[in-house]
């Protein structure tokens, strides 16, 4: 089961913290994980797909959207982080 | 040590906590991070903040620090580092961040410091919210902090 964390401004436009998801054997990369979730909810699209600033962690690490997930990852979106 | 916390800090303290950890230490730099009152970015409408509410990814910023620190620690002589972020709702003029680092000559401590300050701003993932009487909106990232990164990857193979 995949975890997914939603964070900031992602959290709140999505109105949740997180959600799990049973890979589907389509989805392989992040890309494609962006590209299910758009299609299991609309409003994913404007908050992430068309985001470029936007981060995404695998296993609490950044990576780009090629990265290749594995069933139990988490993950996680986020915008670009501004602590300090 | 890496510390998330809710609570203040006491720079006294925490002075002392590295001077007894770093042993031969000839150089101590200690940097603190305060909450401004007013920020500098493209959308500020110029209002007071009244509150700064800073959200992290407990875990990955914990793990983030830790490999920021050890990165400074390979690239300087380090005798002790010490980082506290706080989370939480913060005021103007609340202490926010602290960075400490001991070594035998200041050069590697001033370094280091500034070094571990730069990618905690856009390598940890922390967010912060300002809210002033009227108005409330995530900060957005600025690029001279990411500039400050570029800066010591340029400079790695020095």
């Amino acid at each position: 089961m995949l975890t997914i964390h939603y964070f900031a401004s992602i959290r709140e436009s999505l109105e949740k913290n997180q959600e799990q998801l049973e890979l589907p054997v389509s989805v392989t990369t992040i890309d494609e994980l962006i590209a299910h979730l758009v299609a299991l909810n609309p409003h994913f699209k404007t908050v992430v797909a068309n985001n470029n600033k936007l981060l995404v962690a695998v296993n609490q690490t950044v990576v780009d959207r090629s990265f290749a997930l594995s069933k139990n990852d988490e993950v996680a979106f986020f915008p670009p982080m501004t602590g300090g | 040590m890496i510390s998330i916390q809710t609570e203040d800090f006491d720079l006294g303290t925490e002075y002392q906590l590295l001077r007894q950890a770093a042993g031969d230490a000839g150089a101590i730099v200690t940097f603190s991070g305060l909450v401004r009152e007013i920020y500098d970015s493209e959308q500020s409408s110029g209002e007071k903040i009244a509150t700064l509410y800073l959200e992290h990814y407990p875990g990955m910023t914990e793990k983030s620090l830790q490999l920021i620190a050890d990165q400074a620690g390979r690239k300087w002589s380090l005798l002790a580092t010490r980082i506290i972020h706080r989370v939480g709702s913060l005021k103007p003029k609340d202490q926010i961040v602290y960075v400490g680092t001991a070594s035998a000559h200041r050069e590697d401590a001033f370094a280091a410091a500034q070094f571990i300050m730069d990618y905690l701003k856009t390598n940890a993932p922390f967010w912060k919210k300002q809210s002033s009487n009227t108005d409330s909106h995530w900060v957005e990232s600025r690029q001279a902090d990411s500039a400050a990164i570029e800066r010591w990857q340029e400079n790695s193979n020095d």
